[in-house]
Formats: C-alpha cells, sequence, structure tokens
C-alpha cells in the first residue's frame, strides 16, 4: 500500500496486466510518443503521462502509437479484440468519439448480439473528459450518457485512484467491450492503493457515505465534490448517504432504489448536459420504482444545456459544484 | 495480363475452386427467388456475377486467416468456409442459423472459421482487418487478414485511413476493392475520384487491377498479395473489376442500367463460364465433373432452403441473451 | 518541572487513522486517575474504542469537548499533581499547541507517518510487518487470525512496545505479505512464519497468536521452545473442534460491504464497534488477486468439515514457557469453552462483554495480560 495518483494507479494497473497477460497491447496517439522523430523515446506517454513508462518494460510491439486516425485505430482495437489480444485503446478526448464512434457503436457493441453469441470482444477504450481545464467545448464534454445508451458497451467511471486502478484491471479482463472514462481533472489527486493488483466489480455501486437524510446520486469527479457537501452538512445535522455508481453500465439499481427509499430524499449530481443523461435516467428509474418512499422531488444538480465554455468565469460556472449541490441537498432535506 | 498460373493447380483445387463458385451462384439464385416469395424478411443483397472474386481470394487462405466483409457478404462467407445451412438459416432469421437468427444477412459470421462478418456499416471493415492483421503480427499466427469493401466502400474515410495505419504499422493486411459499377445505383466512374491504384500508391501500397470474372487473374493476384503480407512485406491493394447480376438489395428495379449490359455480361463474362471454358479447353476437368458438382450445389441449396423454412424462429427467451458476455 | 506535567493526546490507531472523534469522557475534571484507567471514548472510521490513560496523577484539563474530532497527536487533557501550579500547565498547553501547530503544517506538507510497515524475504516470498518499539526487553511477535492483518493489533502494539521491539506480521497470504502460499495447513503457515523469525534475527522472542495465528503460535513454540519465552493465545484455534463454519464461508464469499458486515459484527460482542471502514479496509484485501483462493484453500484444510482440522491440546500441555489463553466470554467463532480443562499451568482468561477480537475489544484487558505474562517469563 502507498501513495498512488488517479494517473499512477492506471499506469500501474495497465503494467501489471501487461504482465500477467501476454495478449493485453495499448495503443493510442501519442501514447509512447516520439514516434519517428529524432529525440527521446516514451516522450509523452499519452497527452497527460499515463502511459508513461511501460514502452521501455513492454516494447514497441504491445505499446502502440498510432497517426491521428481515430477511426482507424479504436476499430483496429476493436478487430484485434475479436481476434485474440486485449487492447487497451485511447481515445485522447471524449469529444474526439464523433470521427470514430461507428467502431465502437455499430462494430464492438453488437458484435457479440449479431453474431449470435459467438464472437468476444474484450477492448477496453480510455477516454478524457470532464470540465475544468479550460479546454473550451471540443475538449472538456462528459458524453459517458452517450455510450451509457448503447446496448453491448460496458461504461466506466472511476472516482478515485483506489478506484481507478481496481476498475481498470476489471476493464481490461472483462470479456466485454468497456468505455473507460477518466476525469481530466481527477488525474494528480492522490490516495492510499494497494501494490497488489485487484479488481473492483462492475454494476456495484459505491456507498461512500451513509446518511438517512438524502441520498445523494453522482459519479465521477462529482463523487468528491458529494463527499465534501456531504461531510459539511453533516456538522449542520443533515445525514447524507453518497452513492458512487462506479459503472453507468451495468447501473446497480438495488443500490440506488434501496437507498432512495430509505432516505425518500434523492439529489442526482451528473456533470453532463441535462438532456437524456445518467441524472434523468436515475431520477425515472425512482420515480417508476419508488415513488411511494419519496418525500420530496429528486432534485437534479448538472451542467446547463449549453458546450461547455471557455473563459474561466464560465466554465465555473457550468460545472456543478459544492455550492450548487450543497443548496440542493438543503432544498430536499428541508421539504 | 500475366499467364494465368492457376491452370497448374492441382485437379482438387480446380475441383474446390468450382464448388466454392457454385456453391455461391446456387446460394444467390435460390435467394433471389425466395425473397420474391416473401419468406425472408429484411435486406438482402446479392453476390451473384462476384463469385471469381471471393473464391480467388478464399482459396489462398485457412482459418487463422480473418476477412471482413460487406453488404454483398453472402459469398465471402460461403469461400470463407461458413455451414450453408446454417447460413441460409440465417436469412430466414431461425433460432440456429449462424448467428441464431439475431444478425440475418447483413451480419453473417464465424469468426471460428475467420469470418468478422458482413458489415451493415459500409467501410466498416478495414480497420477491423487491421486489428486482425495487428493480432496475427502481435501473436505470430503467421495469419493474414483481408478487408473486402465495394466501389462504395472505397470511398469511406475508414477505409483510407486503413490504408494508412496498416502501412505505418507494417501490417500483413490486404484491402480488396470490389469494383462492380454501382455503390447502390450510383456508377463507380463517377462517385470514385482518381483511380484505386493511385490511391493505394499514394499511401505507399503496392497495388494491382484485375479481371474479376477470371478466376485464374483473381487467383494470382490474391496469391502476390496474399504471399506478400504473409512473409512480412507489408499490405497492399487489388482493385478486381467485377459485376453483380442483381440489384444493390431484393426489391431494387434496377432502373440506372441496362438490362443489356447485364445481359452482355452474363453471356460474355460469367466468371462461372469462363471458369469452365478454361478448365475443360485445357482438359484438366471434364465436363462430366462439372456437371456433377453443379447438381451438387444445387441439391444443397435445395436442403438448405428445406430446412431453413421448416426451421423454428427465435423466441422471446432469446431477445436478452448474448448482448455481453456477463452483465 | 514539565515531567510533572503529562500530555494525553490523540492516539493513532492503525496506519490510516488522521484524526478521532471523542465520543465520552471516563474520568472528572479534577479526579484521580491512573496508569491504564478508561479515560476516553474514541470513534475513528473503522472502529469505537476506550483510550486509557497513560499516565497516573490528576485530570487537570480537558480539553476537547464530547462531539468533537481532533488529529492524531493533538491534546486531549492534561494529567499533573496536586503540586503543578494553574500557570505552569496553561504555559505548559501553550507551548505544546505552538509546536502541535509546526506538527500539522508539516503534516500537511508531506504526511509524516509514524512507523510504516516494513517487507523481508521470506523463501523468496515478501512478508510485511509493523515493528514498534526501541526497548531493550525480549522482542514480542504477534500473529492474527485467519482473514486478518497486522492492523488487528492496532490498540495493542503500541502500549506493548514502550518497553520492547513488538513486531505484528502479516502471515502468508494476508495483509501485505504476498499472496501465494507454501502450503495451506497450520504446518506450512508456521514454516513461513519461522522462516521470518530466523529473517528478522529474534533468537529468542515472546508470542502472542489470535485464533488461527494461535494455532500457528503453538506450532512454532512446539518446535522451538527454548526460542519463545512466553505464549499467549487469544481466541485461539487448536484448542478444541468447534468453529463457525458458517462465518468461515460468510466471510469468503462476501463481495459487497452489506454482505460483509453482518459477518464481521459477529467478531464482536458489541456490534456497534463495527465502523465502516473497517469493512472497506477488509473489503480491499479480499478484493486483492489471488486472496479469494486462498483464503478458501486454508479454510478447506484448516476448518475441513466445519471443523478444526488440528487439536493442539496435548502439544500445548506439553509445552513449560508460561502460557495463558485469553476469550472474550461472548466468542461466537471458537466457544471460550475451548479454554476450558487445560492444565492449570496454563492461565485462563475469560473476559466478559467480548467476542472472538477481544484484544480489540478489551484492548488494555488483553494488553495488559500480555505485559504480566511476558515480565513473568
Amino acid at each position: 500500500m502507498s501513495r498512488k495518483t488517479y494517473r499512477q494507479a492506471i499506469n500501474e494497473a495497465l503494467a501489471q496486466e501487461m504482465r500477467r497477460d501476454p495478449t493485453v497491447v495499448f495503443m493510442g496517439e501519442d501514447n509512447v510518443g516520439g514516434m519517428g522523430a529524432p529525440g527521446e523515446d516514451d516522450a509523452w506517454g499519452g497527452v497527460l503521462g499515463v502511459t508513461k513508462g511501460l514502452m521501455p518494460e513492454f516494447g514497441r510491439e504491445r505499446c502502440l502509437d498510432t497517426p491521428i486516425s481515430e477511426s482507424a485505430f479504436i476499430g483496429a482495437a476493436v478487430g484485434a479484440a475479436a481476434t485474440g489480444l486485449r487492447p487497451v485503446a485511447e481515445l485522447m478526448f471524449v469529444d474526439f468519439m464523433g470521427v470514430c464512434l461507428d467502431q465502437i457503436f455499430n462494430q464492438a457493441a453488437k458484435f457479440r448480439y449479431m453474431f449470435g453469441g459467438k464472437a468476444v470482444t474484450p477492448v477496453v477504450i480510455r477516454t478524457m473528459y470532464g470540465a475544468g481545464f479550460r479546454a473550451a467545448s471540443q475538449h472538456s464534454q462528459c458524453l459517458y450518457p452517450i455510450f451509457t445508451h448503447i446496448p453491448g458497451l460496458k461504461v466506466v467511471m472511476p472516482s478515485s485512484p483506489y478506484e481507478a486502478k481496481g476498475l481498470m484491471i476489471q476493464a481490461i479482463r472483462d470479456d466485454d467491450p468497456v468505455i473507460f472514462l477518466e476525469h481530466k481533472v481527477l488525474y494528480d489527486d492522490e490516495e492510499e492503493v494497494p501494490d497488489d493488483p485487484y479488481t473492483l466489480p462492475f454494476g456495484e455501486a459505491n456507498l461512500t457515505r451513509e446518511g438517512n437524510d438524502v441520498t445523494l446520486v453522482t459519479l465521477g469527479r462529482m463523487v468528491k465534490f458529494c463527499n465534501e457537501v456531504a461531510d459539511k452538512l453533516e456538522g449542520d445535522g443533515i445525514r447524507c448517504s453518497v452513492i458512487d455508481l462506479r459503472t453507468t453500465s451495468p447501473l446497480d439499481e438495488d443500490t440506488i432504489l434501496e437507498n432512495a427509499e430509505e432516505t425518500g430524499r434523492v439529489v442526482i449530481v451528473d456533470e453532463s448536459n441535462p438532456r437524456c443523461n445518467i441524472a434523468t435516467d436515475i431520477s425515472a428509474l425512482i420515480a417508476q420504482n419508488a415513488f411511494d418512499a419519496l418525500k420530496a422531488p429528486i432534485k437534479m444538480v448538472t451542467a446547463p444545456h449549453t458546450p461547455p465554455p471557455f473563459a474561466p468565469e464560465l466554465e465555473d460556472l457550468y460545472i456543478p459544484d459544492q455550492a450548487k449541490i450543497e443548496a440542493a441537498v438543503r432544498e430536499v432535506a428541508a421539504h | 495480363m500475366a499467364t494465368p498460373s492457376g491452370l497448374q493447380l492441382p485437379r482438387e483445387d480446380l475441383l474446390r475452386a468450382y464448388r466454392m463458385m457454385c456453391d455461391i451462384r446456387a446460394f444467390e439464385d435460390r435467394v433471389h427467388e425466395e425473397f420474391a416469395t416473401g419468406t425472408i424478411p429484411g435486406f438482402v443483397h446479392l453476390y451473384a456475377g462476384e463469385e471469381a472474386s471471393a473464391t480467388g481470394f478464399m482459396m489462398h487462405l485457412g482459418n487463422k486467416d480473418y476477412i471482413a466483409s460487406t453488404h454483398r457478404g453472402h459469398g465471402h462467407c460461403i469461400a470463407k468456409g461458413c455451414d450453408i445451412k446454417a447460413m441460409m438459416k440465417e436469412i430466414y432469421g431461425r433460432r440456429d442459423g449462424l448467428c441464431g437468427g439475431k444478425g440475418g444477412s447483413m451480419h453473417i459470421a464465424d469468426l471460428d472459421k475467420g469470418m468478422m462478418g458482413a458489415n451493415g456499416i459500409v467501410g466498416g471493415g478495414p480497420p477491423l482487418i487491421c486489428g486482425a492483421a495487428l493480432s496475427a503480427k502481435t501473436l505470430k499466427t503467421g495469419g493474414v487478414a483481408i478487408a473486402f469493401v465495394g466501389d462504395g466502400g472505397s470511398n469511406q474515410g475508414t477505409t483510407l485511413e486503413s490504408y494508412n495505419l496498416a502501412k505505418v504499422w507494417d501490417l500483413p493486411a490486404v484491402f480488396v476493392v470490389e469494383d462492380n459499377r454501382y455503390a447502390e445505383s450510383t456508377a463507380s466512374v463517377w462517385s470514385v475520384g482518381g483511380s484505386q491504384l493511385k490511391r493505394a500508391e499514394g499511401f505507399g501500397l503496392p497495388g494491382r487491377k484485375v479481371d474479376g470474372q477470371d478466376f485464374f487473374a483473381v487467383y494470382e493476384a490474391a496469391q502476390e498479395a496474399i504471399e506478400r503480407a504473409r512473409g512480412g512485406g507489408g499490405p497492399s491493394l487489388v482493385h478486381v473489376e467485377t459485376y453483380r447480376y442483381y440489384g444493390h438489395f431484393e426489391g431494387d428495379a434496377i432502373t440506372y442500367r441496362t438490362p443489356e449490359e447485364t445481359d452482355e455480361v452474363r453471356a460474355q463474362r460469367d466468371c462461372l463460364n469462363l471458369f469452365r471454358e478454361r478448365v475443360t479447353a485445357a482438359g484438366v476437368l471434364d465436363a462430366a465433373q462439372i456437371d456433377e458438382i453443379e447438381a451438387q450445389a444445387k441439391a444443397l441449396v435445395d436442403e438448405a432452403v428445406a430446412e431453413a423454412v421448416a426451421a423454428a424462429p427465435p423466441g422471446e427467451q432469446d431477445l436478452m441473451t448474448d448482448v455481453y458476455v456477463a452483465y | 518541572m514539565s515531567e510533572l506535567i503529562q500530555a494525553i493526546t490523540m492516539p493513532k490507531w492503525g496506519l490510516a487513522m488522521s484524526e478521532g472523534l471523542v465520543t465520552a469522557w471516563h474520568v472528572e475534571l479534577s479526579a484521580e486517575v491512573q496508569r491504564g484507567q478508561e479515560l476516553v471514548d474514541i470513534e475513528t472510521e473503522k472502529i469505537v474504542n476506550v483510550f486509557e490513560s497513560p499516565a497516573s496523577g490528576i485530570l487537570r484539563r480537558r480539553l476537547v469537548a464530547v462531539g468533537d474530532t481532533v488529529p492524531v497527536g493533538a491534546l486531549l487533557g492534561v494529567v499533573a499533581s496536586e503540586a503543578v501550579s494553574d500557570t505552569e500547565i496553561d504555559a505548559h498547553i501553550e507551548k505544546f499547541n505552538a509546536e502541535f501547530a509546526d506538527v500539522l503544517a508539516a503534516r500537511a506538507d508531506e504526511e509524516v507517518h509514524g512507523p510504516e510497515p516494513e517487507v523481508l524475504d521470506v523463501a523468496g516470498r515478501a512478508a510485511r510487518y509493523l515493528a514498534m518499539g526501541e526497548g531493550n526487553g525480549v522482542p514480542l511477535l504477534l500473529l492474527h487470525g485467519f482473514g486478518g492483518d497486522l492492523n488487528n493489533w492496532l490498540f495493542n502494539q503500541p502500549t506493548l512496545a514502550v518497553e520492547r521491539r513488538v513486531f505484528a506480521l502479516d502471515l502468508p497470504g494476508h495483509g501485505g505479505s504476498a499472496k501465494v502460499l507454501a502450503g495451506v495447513g497450520v504446518e506450512a503457515l508456521a514454516d513461513d512464519v519461522a522462516g521470518f523469525v530466523a529473517a528478522a534475527e529474534l533468537s529468542s522472542l515472546h508470542l502472542a497468536g489470535h485464533s488461527l495465528g494461535g494455532a500457528v503460535a503453538i506450532e512454532l513454540a512446539r518446535r522451538t521452545p527454548q526460542q519463545v519465552r512466553s505464549l499467549t493465545l487469544i481466541a485461539s484455534a487448536g484448542l478444541g473442534q468447534d468453529i463457525d463454519a458458517e462465518y468461515i464461508r460468510g466471510f469468503i464469499a462476501a463481495g459487497r460491504r452489506k454482505d460483509l458486515k453482518p459477518w464481521i459484527e459477529r467478531l464482536f460482542a458489541d456490534t456497534s464497534l463495527v465502523r465502516r471502514d473497517m469493512l472497506d479496509d477488509i473489503l480491499k484485501f479480499k478484493r486483492l488477486d489471488h486472496v479469494t483462493d486462498i483464503l478458501t484453500s486454508i479454510a478447506d484444510s484448516v476448518f475441513a468439515g466445519g471443523h478444526q482440522a488440528l487439536v493442539l491440546r496435548d502439544t500445548l500441555a506439553a509445552l513449560d514457557m508460561p502460557r495463558q489463553v485469553i476469550w472474550g466470554a461472548q466468542d461466537r467463532i471458537i466457544p471460550a469453552s475451548h479454554s476450558e480443562g487445560l492444565p492449570s499451568a496454563v492461565g485462563v482468561h475469560v473476559l466478559d462483554g467480548a467476542g472472538h477480537m477481544v484484544h480489540m475489544e478489551k484492548a488494555a484487558e488483553v494488553t495488559a495480560l500480555i505485559e504480566k505474562l511476558m515480565d513473568s517469563a
């Protein structure tokens, strides 16, 4: 056990799985870096350095740089997964899904069903999401609701370094296509992470706080914000449960419903845009199955229905923050 | 054109090749007839006329070699070794079809045979084939991977990106453009800018154009490309000029081309006839053997249709299965 | 004279504890308190425990109110004799707090920790242990039970380490030790522990083992009786056939916090002691690669057919170093009745109000009993 960052936790998961299983390879733009260039090898390790240091151990054959050509290499990862490898492909920013989505949702996601259960496509697509980097509209989105919508994909959103390592190892060992979303603001977060390999199961939400007054359902970076709000409000006598979904597909409906029934007050915190997002989905789930237990209307805290803005002042307004979450919790608690 | 070397093939290979082509022709002609009766659901795109292309390539492949196909995939499936009766059941949407009745004509696949699927997305296959070729290279299986696209698919970005990726990764891949003159109703002479071979050249891929009606020409071009890939020589492209007899899909009124054009190809350049003439003229097979093969193919397809018609459809218990390995 | 003024500070129980919540004071202001007397209840994320006074004298200040949370090392109160003036005490507090502010700043800066676990190579396998104490007394080796780890001794080890070096070891396949077993039985586990004893160069030692660790301790004492100066067996395996097989199965199978909770509660007489972080730590261990297989194979061997396979009562009787067994009267895993019928030379202490984790629930008593036996050796 030692303290590791979110970035190190993902890197360690990759390294340990590559040591364990020779069919694990990774690929992506600048994932090693410096391919064909006159400078140093392993120049980048990905744009934010997540895969840095792996190539010297595992070699260029398993650590693949790609041209800027997402359609081809995401599709190649899918094809390689169907033919014996376990590729981890990096789609640098989730915003770039537009240029390669066919290979994800029409190919990878559907092989098993269309081919009558005979295909196994153990591909992991790592991708960065989320606002907070002043990276503007095409590098800051939270497009996970789109992946969550697609049968055949699993969608994973680690909220901390411990979660990231266990979920990444599970993702690599999983036999289905997995979209693994890394929040770019979390990379330098640090906590105790076991040195041994371990897995966290998909479809099992994690209760990071337990309280009887209000249920906060959340995911990804927002888990941290919700924990902070829960800790603060405990001092004011409002005890919150915080549910870290970990995966939006599969979704741990039981934990959400059990907790919502217990508290009768629900706030869903989702960094994505509000039309057809995870918050609306969970809201419908609770409304359909736990309506009688509700003591207050379900409250959603999300980004507004706008692209992520550039100006820091605007981006700060755009991101659901602790103040908005706290206000929502106080509102349902007072109901 | 170089002297076709195919005539030097062992007799059993010639028999196998002709059987492959006859199976495809019998299958497609029969699906055409049955579709008209309204018993086959959905969209069907037939390969009749192009048999020499699939056969000329697949004669060089084994189960460790992968192919990705197109909408018009029946011929590739049969040539790659998919079970014909299971394919017919799949086209009828039966529970024991090759894909459990969940794929249908456009998604027939059999990964055990190296068939990565017909593909409902034009240009969907080439990136997948880069992956299969990467697997072969990384796992050192000695396999190669072949993407078939039509002249329509040759214009997709995925196809062109795949040429580049295969080149920069130095993959054991072959890209086959089956140019049957029409992408849906649009002529390739209009829709394809430049030339297929110059496109290949632009990406650093060796390219070769062949007469797709001539099995022996395809066979030889395929051999060159596949041996290059298998021997570590990297990816290449083969531009196959061919022709489809039926419409883009069954039900297509085919008003964009003339019946005379089709009649002329059928009469002058039919790939089965050309094969038959060539081998009988050379005296390597006799007419009786050829007739017997044709009869066997028709009989097999007759049985396949009878069994498919009688087979049970999937039920409600099948709707939710096989979305995931585990969920 | 500041020696007369004794600072009572927030203890650090276990590696992860950074702060504690004061839930009750057991000694009134200005009342007399004895070293080892229950002083204050402290709740952490992992567990609630009573903190015994480390000093004797008058409790002159209670500086943290019930309901307040303070960091590890913060001043909880002051014990001093009547001779010390209020002014001196206030000056002492002021000085302490000024220095403590620097400590906190340094901690925030670079996470200054207490003793960290270390790793020794035993026959090619990593053995993790936590060593505390610098005293000259014969060292003590603590062996945890099935599914546990060195943190099980968090309430005992700091006090036991006042006069000697105390090693808390992770058994093979457990905690931070290698997730690989040379063998699954008590003898094989003892082989590894013997390897650790040799690698740590412990020529003589006291042994205390809990549950499965108790059976391992008996086996070690049998092999090298001259090396083992005293033997404390806590809710020990190996003293009878009974074991709660349902617990063993349930503990291995549980993969979620809510599934695990009832099993962990079964370890305690007072189930309210079980906090969510304790469950999280156990889950984190159970999720590690190979752990489920290791626990299953140990259980299949040591608890085959729902009974303890190895009964070492005769072995224990035949030893002659100072020995004792300690049990929680409400132990639901291995019954306290296993302490009955042993030779009179073996001390028997059955503590009321405690379950299988008696060394956590009645930490002060168990610690004192271990110290007393070691002193008698």
